[in-house]
């Protein structure tokens, strides 16, 4: 009987500090967690709600929001064709790098994936330009596309070989996206790539050799065995491809300004306009949230589509 | 214990460092001071100036910032927005400082020029130019008016003698430098703005001052016949190719570079284009005596003088927390002296009486008196209209410059813009 009371005398004891211990845990986890709470609440929290209120007004960014109008500026975004060109734009974007971005990075690690002589300095070369900040970037490629052959790279090559013509390049309508597309490609395949090398390494090597011993090709193991095993990888890449497409700003805000007459406006360098050249923050605000809208919808459903297939990988 | 003491430390560690950031410590007093002049000489000046007025007050310390145009424009809204205004800072006057007026952000110094008569040293028009609602918020320094700047070397050679006076002459005279492999005119169509000077110069010569006045007081229209046939006249300067490759992506010192290295025969733009030349040349000499001048040609048939003049000028106005010491500089900023050491360097056609003898540009000096002689003066659309119509009147004739806009739809996006915004 005194054993019993004595064991529970213990038990409650080593409970009690059990839960001083445990409280004292969660205490240092929330204190460690608070600033970066605190900071991003200020930062991303609020500011996300500011935009949605001011996009319900009509207001020039100086002094309180007063002109409440609704649902306007939503209205007015859905019919006006710019912003339906910046979406175009985006979708474009978005294919392009799926069908033609994506797939190179792949050839890429799977070719210096291997041991060939020198992958290391092709890895670092291929990767060289995702270190650069966006800026350099785009301020080197403007130096490259002057149209000035006596300035710009491209142009003065062109120069030199016969039949071929000189181009207005960003300052040509129809050239100007699929000018962009290729820096965007020359600065993000780096960052692919090295997410498929990653994956590679992490085919055990046993399967492989499996594979080997049945006798298939080159072609069937990268289809039957390389491709299906880095569905994981793919669906990261293909997520952050999107995801960056979508919020694709300085390099296009510096080299065209989403010019000439809007050929290479994206909903970043609309927003951008209508916020800080035209003074119209409430508009400016409501693509800003629309933007928020389809990203967010986005994630949640790719998210959600890809998930269930997660474990089967 | 320890780790929580020392959680708590490190976490308090974070937040003071981000408070203490953010406070910027204090000397007796400091006047911000932010203008757009990256040229070398004229950078030169403003420091210099500022130099001595430091010199001679010596408990207030100036600190400038120099930005190029585009930047500075765009800096200046996002600190508008968080109300940090700098004290003294580059202004065109008209809609964007009217708004900003509006708003609050800006000192009024009314007060401080009608005494020891600081007021009556300016010439009245240019200093009316940063006045809203009878209330002073700044002061001219320079005024002028857009023209054809040309080289007059590259003329000669395709045997030119004469500038053009009309639109039929303009468009011939383009076609003898283009048929001698010459590129007419340059332009820096990616800004938006030096293309939208095309637009604008036509409706002035086209329509006049009633067409103008009307539009913006709303008794007329911006799809008023003036408007829509200056839209057609440009097209007809389009279509006839004058410009250089790539001039849809082109900024203003790229223009600049093309006539600063003697690459482009004409350039419309406003008084401050000679130093620009300059800076943007290869050799920083720019085209020197072989610069010419002439007034934007008559529109045959055009309801508008050929005297009249679409330009503006350049000033400071003062942010809403500018010292006094601001008021007192910039009044040290637009005395006589200064205004010629400005003048002498071609940074200012100036504005205070007296100070047009340091002008010793001969072509500058004709946009002097081009825009004393002007009946009709008419502010750029940007400057004149709110800010949000001026950027729609740029970003449409782009739109003419790339053959993706009629004239009556450039006129209409100009109308629905300013329906929202004159009200």
């Amino acid at each position: 009987m005194k054993k019993k009371l004595f064991n529970k005398d213990v038990q409650i004891l080593q409970q009690k500090s059990n839960f001083t211990w445990q409280l004292r845990d969660n205490m240092t986890i929330v204190l460690f967690l608070l600033p970066a709470f605190i900071f991003l609440s200020i930062f991303l929290v609020y500011p996300i709600f500011r935009s949605a209120h001011y996009s319900l007004f009509n207001w020039n960014g100086m002094g309180p929001a007063v002109d409440y109008i609704g649902l306007e500026n939503f209205k007015r975004l859905f019919t006006d064709r710019i912003f339906i060109k910046a979406v175009q734009n985006g979708i474009l974007i978005i294919v392009f790098s799926l069908a033609i971005q994506l797939p190179l990075a792949m050839g890429l690690a799977l070719i210096v994936g291997r041991n060939i002589p020198g992958r290391a300095f092709f890895r670092a070369v291929f990767f060289m330009p995702y270190v650069l900040s966006e800026v350099i970037t785009a301020v080197m490629w403007l130096i490259l596309y002057n149209p000035n052959p006596s300035r710009g790279f491209l142009n003065a090559v062109i120069n030199i070989i016969p039949f071929l013509e000189p181009q207005a390049w960003l300052a040509d309508t129809k050239l100007v996206l699929p000018a962009i597309f290729v820096v965007l490609t020359w600065k993000y395949i780096g960052l692919h790539m090295l997410l498929y090398i990653t994956g590679l390494q992490n085919i055990p090597k046993d399967i492989e050799e499996a594979a080997l011993i049945d006798g298939v090709n080159n072609r069937q193991m990268v289809t039957y065995i390389t491709i299906p095993l880095l569905a994981g990888t793919i669906k990261t890449s293909v997520y952050l491809s999107i995801l960056g497409s979508l919020q694709v700003y300085a390099l296009v805000w510096i080299m065209t300004r989403g010019g000439p007459v809007n050929a290479s406006e994206v909903m970043s360098t609309y927003m951008y306009r209508y916020s800080f050249v035209r003074f119209e923050l409430g508009y400016g605000s409501a693509v800003a949230i629309l933007m928020l809208l389809i990203s967010l919808t986005f994630s949640i459903i790719y998210l959600r589509l890809t998930r269930q297939t997660e474990y089967l990988a | 214990m320890k780790k929580f003491i020392l959680s708590l430390f490190l976490v308090g560690i974070l937040l003071v460092s981000g408070i203490l950031t953010t406070l910027a410590s204090e000397s007796p007093v400091t006047i911000s001071w932010w203008h757009i002049q990256t040229e070398t000489a004229h950078r030169a000046v403003w420091q210099d100036l500022a130099d001595q007025y430091m010199a001679k007050n010596p408990n207030v310390k100036i600190e400038i910032t120099v930005m190029e145009n585009e930047n500075f424009k765009a800096k200046l809204t996002t600190v508008m927005q968080s109300g940090e205004v700098p004290d003294i800072f580059q202004s065109w006057g008209g809609g964007t400082m009217n708004d900003q007026a509006e708003a609050g952000l800006l000192k009024d110094i009314t007060a401080y020029l009608d005494k020891d008569g600081w007021r009556k040293t300016f010439s009245e028009g240019a200093l009316g130019v940063y006045a809203y609602k009878g209330k002073n918020y700044g002061v001219p320094r320079d005024m002028g008016m857009v023209g054809f700047w040309y080289n007059k070397d590259l003329f000669a050679q395709v045997g030119i003698d004469n500038p053009p006076a009309t639109w039929t002459e303009l468009l011939d005279d383009i076609k003898k430098l283009k048929d001698s492999g010459i590129t007419p005119i340059a332009v820096g169509e990616g800004d938006k703005w030096p293309g939208a000077f095309y637009w604008e110069y036509l409706a002035v010569r086209i329509g006049g001052e009633d067409a103008f006045v009307a539009a913006a007081s709303r008794e007329g229209s911006f799809t008023d016949p003036a408007f829509v046939e200056a839209g057609e006249k440009l097209l007809e300067l389009v279509d006839a190719d004058p410009f250089q490759l790539g001039f849809l992506g082109a900024t203003w010192p790229d223009e600049a570079t093309l006539m600063g290295n003697g690459e482009a025969a004409m350039d419309l733009m406003g008084q401050w284009a000679p130093g620009a030349f300059r800076e943007n040349s290869l050799d920083s000499q720019g085209l020197g005596d072989k610069t010419g001048w002439f007034k934007f040609p008559m529109v045959e048939g055009g309801a508008g003088g050929p005297n009249d003049a679409l330009g503006g000028g350049n000033g400071f106005i003062v942010g809403k927390n500018a010292p006094e010491e601001a008021v007192d500089f910039l009044k040290f900023l637009s005395s006589v002296e200064s205004q010629i050491a400005q003048a002498e360097v071609g940074l200012s056609v100036p504005v205070v009486k007296g100070a047009e003898a340091g002008l010793t540009d001969s072509t500058l000096k004709l946009v002097q008196q081009g825009a004393a002689v002007a009946e009709y003066f008419q502010l750029y659309y940007d400057q004149y209209l709110p800010p949000a119509t001026g950027s729609v009147v740029n970003d449409a004739v782009q739109g003419l410059f790339a053959g993706t806009l009629k004239p009556e739809e450039v006129a209409q996006m100009v109308e629905d813009s300013a329906a929202r915004e004159l009200k």
